[in-house]
């Protein structure tokens, strides 16, 4: 067990990294240690967690804007949030119950270092659009501040959100300041079934170029489903092609009507009303329907078109589960385990359709000795390298949790 | 026009349709650039500091010494660049490079040592490659419409110009992204894909002349940021070329990176950290309707109140734009908008979506609306109503300009300061004994102030230049900064230490020397000068 340390303000964090610093001991930073499984696993001397930085320090409502404290809970930022109507826009999505951690226990901090976005990214962006502010101490022990409090800000390089997911290997954010929306008065959710994943993903595209804007924009092919908790759509055995409205009532109403009609070819839709849809969408974003289990769990970026022909490519060397989002933009990759996490074929097929590929799931000793992260190439690992130097040239912040050796 | 003519090098001066904000000023002696005409925007603002460079105060930044061994060497580095791309892609007579002196803040005017124009990627790598064995610098240029100076180049530099790189390479419906060459203009990105029912979504007032290139490097905004971001959110990937050649892509189509945010630390870094030569955008599907309503008040207290609770309601409009009375004034006059002349500020709420929820939208801002006491409530009722009442909004600041020169600062502040900051600015020109008018997108807090006086009275512009950075500076002392899209280039490096510490902008320099170890490109901008030498040199340092 590596010392843990807490620091409770901006200069005893500086004062723990300048003494890590100078005896070059691996420090390995955790909010609440929620994603702790993510990654490359690190191995430190110490441990930070910035659970003692915790509270909100600023809320405007009025200028849709809140700053708080780095080990904030993002449970906390949301019932405050929730209070006068408003919410994160990106809609983070929790990887505790996909890796074994516990559900709802990330920091606000860790959300904006892993720049985790949900299936609202689409429509608003993803957690690093909305980081307009960051308070923190870097590997030289410098406490820095960028960026600020209000959303029109060029005074400088926007080194704020080139922090957004860095996972803790540049520096410890001790504040983040970000952007946040109203509620929409209502949503609702239209539902097709039984779509294979091209037709799906066609779909949605074809949805996601109306001007009725799609706030969320999924596909789960059928195992992936049958694990969803509404009822009438886990029993139905089928895949789910589900897309989201939200806005005030009248206009949900309309936009939904107009969507349905540009979509009948492809079958008669089911609809959740709002309070099933915020159920439905509340499942995805803890990624339920991808529940803890020894089989690896791949995230991967690419084009919606090249989506489908992407997966069908891994389906020919194993089983795959598959749940689409951002309309096809990204999926979650569910293969059996295995020692080399079948890096070799979701890389050569990830590169041939071209994409990033991340290993969210894995055991440690996989972790430990695949590439978690898509490889660079060689011009962009020269500039990782170079910005890994310029915030923490002794490495101690989180060496390896992205790249062996960095 | 006094301030225009005592521009001895600017041979015609042609106003481009009045009603456009900006003078255009287009030299002749460009029409002889082969490739696209390259338009010069300049601001009355920018041709009345043309003025004080005949007499600079005290309050000008000065530029770095250029580097006499380049000086020595230009014959031969000319020779090179020819080599390289043709005597074609080369511009090295004096009145050629005249034309590439100055950008949109004319106050400084250094014609290069040469201007390279290249065509594809690979031309611009040879360049780099070749300046950074030669140790030539760089300027990246666009349509030099910078209000910062963040085009301007030295007399040891060589710019180069992305006019002839302004190919859409692909468009993708389906995928929803475009696909360009940095040299396109911002306006002929919308114009690719209108037709199809898309649009790229910042869009700033020089939209028509502005290239992409430069947005990406000044993370650009527009009047439709308040609902889709600026430039930096509406990118997906770019291609560019580094300080020694190489030529490396981030990210791509794609959502998101895989790892580090380059992008992010790319978009924004002002031309410091490589040419960016080709960019993948997201283009959005355009609403079916938009109207504004215009409402007016009789106090600016009781307008950002107004804001302030539009915004807190829940809705959020696609621009919120204000004007004092002084701005309402001049518009009026010049654009006939049916604007209310009694009131003290003027708000321009313009919403969008389909017929029937626009109606309902404006009816929700108007009764917000009455919460404030407006003495004019008027929603737009069609399209030709519309567009008279964007008219004078649009006009503003062709219109002050005909009237007096001005100064257009750019900070921007948090909401809920917008009356103290607003009275503060008054007294600060009061004090001054300048008068000023307001005109800026109310909905994201980024002031436009126009500082008005007559370019003709040296005594008259200096205070003006000073009563601007005081303003400045009360953007930063009340929680806001002091470039809300502009950029800070030339114009506001010195005041950069108002905003960040030392160890601030020491994280930012070292991000600098990964891309640029030499700092070569874009000498001179951005950093306090005392800053830049000790960047450069702690570079050099931790390469040894
Ligand atoms: C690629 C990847 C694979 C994973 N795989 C698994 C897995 O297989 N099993 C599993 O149980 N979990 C996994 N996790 C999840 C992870 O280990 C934690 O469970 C989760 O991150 C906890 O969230 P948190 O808010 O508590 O932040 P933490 O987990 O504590 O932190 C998340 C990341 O953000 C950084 N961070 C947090 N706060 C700050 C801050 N203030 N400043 C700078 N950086 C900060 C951390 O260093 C860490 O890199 C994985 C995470 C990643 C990224
Ligand atoms: C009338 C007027 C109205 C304006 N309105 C707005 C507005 O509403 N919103 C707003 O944000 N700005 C506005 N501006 C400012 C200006 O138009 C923007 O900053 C614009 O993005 C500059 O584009 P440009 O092509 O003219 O770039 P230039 O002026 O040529 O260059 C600007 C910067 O970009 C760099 N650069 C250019 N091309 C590249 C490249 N390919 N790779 C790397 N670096 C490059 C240059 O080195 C320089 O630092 C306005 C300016 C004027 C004159």
């Amino acid at each position: 067990m590596s010392d843990l340390q807490r620091p409770g303000a901006d200069w005893e964090l500086q004062f723990v990294i300048a003494g890590c610093a100078e005896k070059r001991m691996p420090v390995e930073i955790v909010g609440s240690g929620s994603k702790r499984g993510i990654g490359r696993p690190v191995d430190g001397a110490v441990t930070i967690t910035t659970a003692s930085l915790r509270g909100i320090s600023l809320y405007e409502p009025n200028e849709l804007v809140m700053s708080a404290r780095a080990g904030t809970p993002l449970s906390q930022v949301e019932s405050e949030l929730a209070t006068r109507g408003q919410m994160l826009p990106f809609e983070p999505i929790d990887l505790g119950p996909a890796t074994g951690a516990a559900h709802g226990s990330q920091t606000i901090g860790g959300v904006f270092a892993t720049n985790m976005s949900g299936a609202r990214r689409i429509q608003c962006g993803a957690a690093r659009d909305h980081l307009i502010g960051v308070k923190g101490v870097n590997g030289r022990a410098e406490l820095f501040q960028l960026g600020g409090r209000v959303m029109k800000n060029v005074t400088g390089y926007d080194v704020t959100r080139g922090l957004a997911g860095s996972w803790g290997t540049l520096a410890v954010m001790t504040e983040v300041t970000f952007k946040v929306i109203p509620w929409p008065e209502t949503a609702a959710t239209v539902i097709y079934l039984g779509l294979p994943d091209d037709l799906a993903i066609e779909l949605l595209s074809t949805a996601l170029t109306l001007p009725v804007e799609v706030s969320g924009a999924i596909h789960l092919q059928a195992p992936v489903a049958a694990r969803l908790g509404h009822p009438g759509l886990r029993i139905m055995g089928k895949s789910v092609t589900a897309l989201r409205l939200e806005n005030f009532s009248s206009a949900v109403a309309g936009r939904k009507q107009h969507l349905k009609e540009m979509l009948k070819v492809y079958g008669k839709a089911l609809e959740l009303d709002h309070r099933e849809s915020l159920e439905f969408w509340g499942e995805l974003r803890r990624l339920s329907v991808m529940p803890n289990r020894p089989s690896l769990l791949w995230r991967i970026s690419t084009k919606p078109t090249t989506a489908p022909k992407l997966v069908a490519a891994i389906k020919r060397y194993m089983p795959v589960e598959v749940y689409y989002d951002w309309g096809g933009a990204l999926i979650w990759l569910e293969v059996p385990a295995a020692d080399d996490a079948s890096t070799a074929e979701i890389r050569r097929v990830t590169a041939i359709h071209g994409g990033h590929a991340t290993l969210i799931r894995a055991e440690p000793a996989v972790r430990a000795a695949v590439e978690v992260f898509q490889p660079l190439d060689p011009g962009l690992e020269r500039l990782t390298r170079g910005l890994k130097a310029a915030f923490d040239p002794a490495g101690i912040l989180n060496p390896g949790r992205m790249y062996a050796n960095l | 026009m006094p301030a225009n003519t005592c521009n001895r090098r600017m041979t015609v001066t042609i106003r481009y349709r009045l009603e456009h904000p900006i003078a255009v000023l287009l030299s002749k002696s460009m029409t002889a650039i082969g490739g696209a005409a390259i338009l010069n925007f300049c601001t009355r603002r920018a041709a009345h500091l043309n003025f004080l460079k005949l007499e600079p105060p005290m309050t000008l930044s000065r530029m770095p010494e250029p580097d006499r061994t380049v000086l020595d060497r230009s014959e031969a580095i000319i020779g090179e660049l020819v080599a390289l791309l043709g005597a074609d892609g080369i511009i090295s007579r004096e009145e050629g490079r005249r034309a590439f002196e100055a950008d949109a803040l004319t106050a400084y005017r250094q014609p290069p040592l040469a201007v390279a124009l290249p065509r594809t990627t690979e031309d611009v790598s040879k360049l780099l490659k070749y300046c950074r064995q030669a140790g030539v610098k760089v300027v990246p240029r666009g349509a030099g419409t910078s209000l910062c100076g963040g085009a301007t180049p030295t007399a040891d530099s060589i710019v180069i110009g992305t006019s002839r790189m302004n190919s859409v390479l692909e468009t993708d419906f389906v995928n929803r992204t475009i696909t360009v060459q940095t040299g396109i203009t911002n306006l002929a990105i919308t114009d690719a894909v209108s037709a199809e029912g898309f649009f790229y979504a910042p869009d700033p007032s020089s939209q028509l002349a502005c290239t992409l290139g430069g947005n990406l490097a000044m993370n650009s905004g527009g009047a439709h940021c308040l609902k889709y971001g600026v430039t930096t959110n509406n990118v997906l990937g770019l291609k560019m070329v580094l300080m020694d050649g190489e030529i490396v892509e981030i990210n791509g189509p794609y959502l998101d990176s895989g790892g580090y945010d380059f992008m992010a630390l790319v978009i924004g870094s002002e031309g410091q950290f490589g040419i960016i030569t080709e960019a993948t955008l997201k283009i959005i599907p355009r609403m079916p309707f938009a109207r504004p309503v215009m409402l007016g008040f009789s106090s600016c207290e009781a307008a950002g109140q107004c804001v302030a609770a539009i915004i807190g309601s829940g809705i959020i409009p696609v621009a919120i734009e204000y004007m004092d009375k002084p701005a309402i004034a001049v518009a009026e006059a010049f654009a006939k908008a049916g604007y209310p002349l009694d009131v003290e500020a003027l708000l321009i709420v313009e919403v969008e979506g389909f017929e029937d929820e626009i109606d309902r939208l404006l009816r929700a801002i108007t009764d917000i609306a009455r919460n404030f006491d407006p003495q004019v409530v008027e929603a737009s009722t069609s399209t030709e109503h519309s567009d008279r009442i964007w008219k004078g909004r649009k006009a503003a600041f062709g219109a002050m300009g005909r009237i007096s020169d001005y100064y257009c600062m750019d900070g921007t502040i948090p909401l809920a300061r917008l009356p103290e900051v607003l009275s503060r600015i008054g007294e600060i020109c009061a004090e001054k004994r300048l008068k000023v008018a307001n005109v800026f997108h109310a909905g994201d807090g980024n002031l436009h102030p126009l500082i008005l006086f007559n370019a003709n009275d040296p005594d008259e512009a200096i205070r003006a230049e000073q009563a601007g950075a005081e303003i400045l500076k009360l953007c930063v002392a009340v929680g806001g900064c002091l470039t809300g899209e502009h950029g800070v280039g030339i114009e506001k490096r010195d005041l950069m230490d108002i905003q960040f510490s030392p160890s601030d902008l020491a994280v930012q320099m070292r991000i600098k020397s990964i891309f640029d170890p030499h700092w070569l490109l874009n000498p001179g901008k951005v950093f306090p000068l005392p800053a830049q030498e000790l960047g450069e040199q702690s570079a050099a340092d931790e390469a040894a």
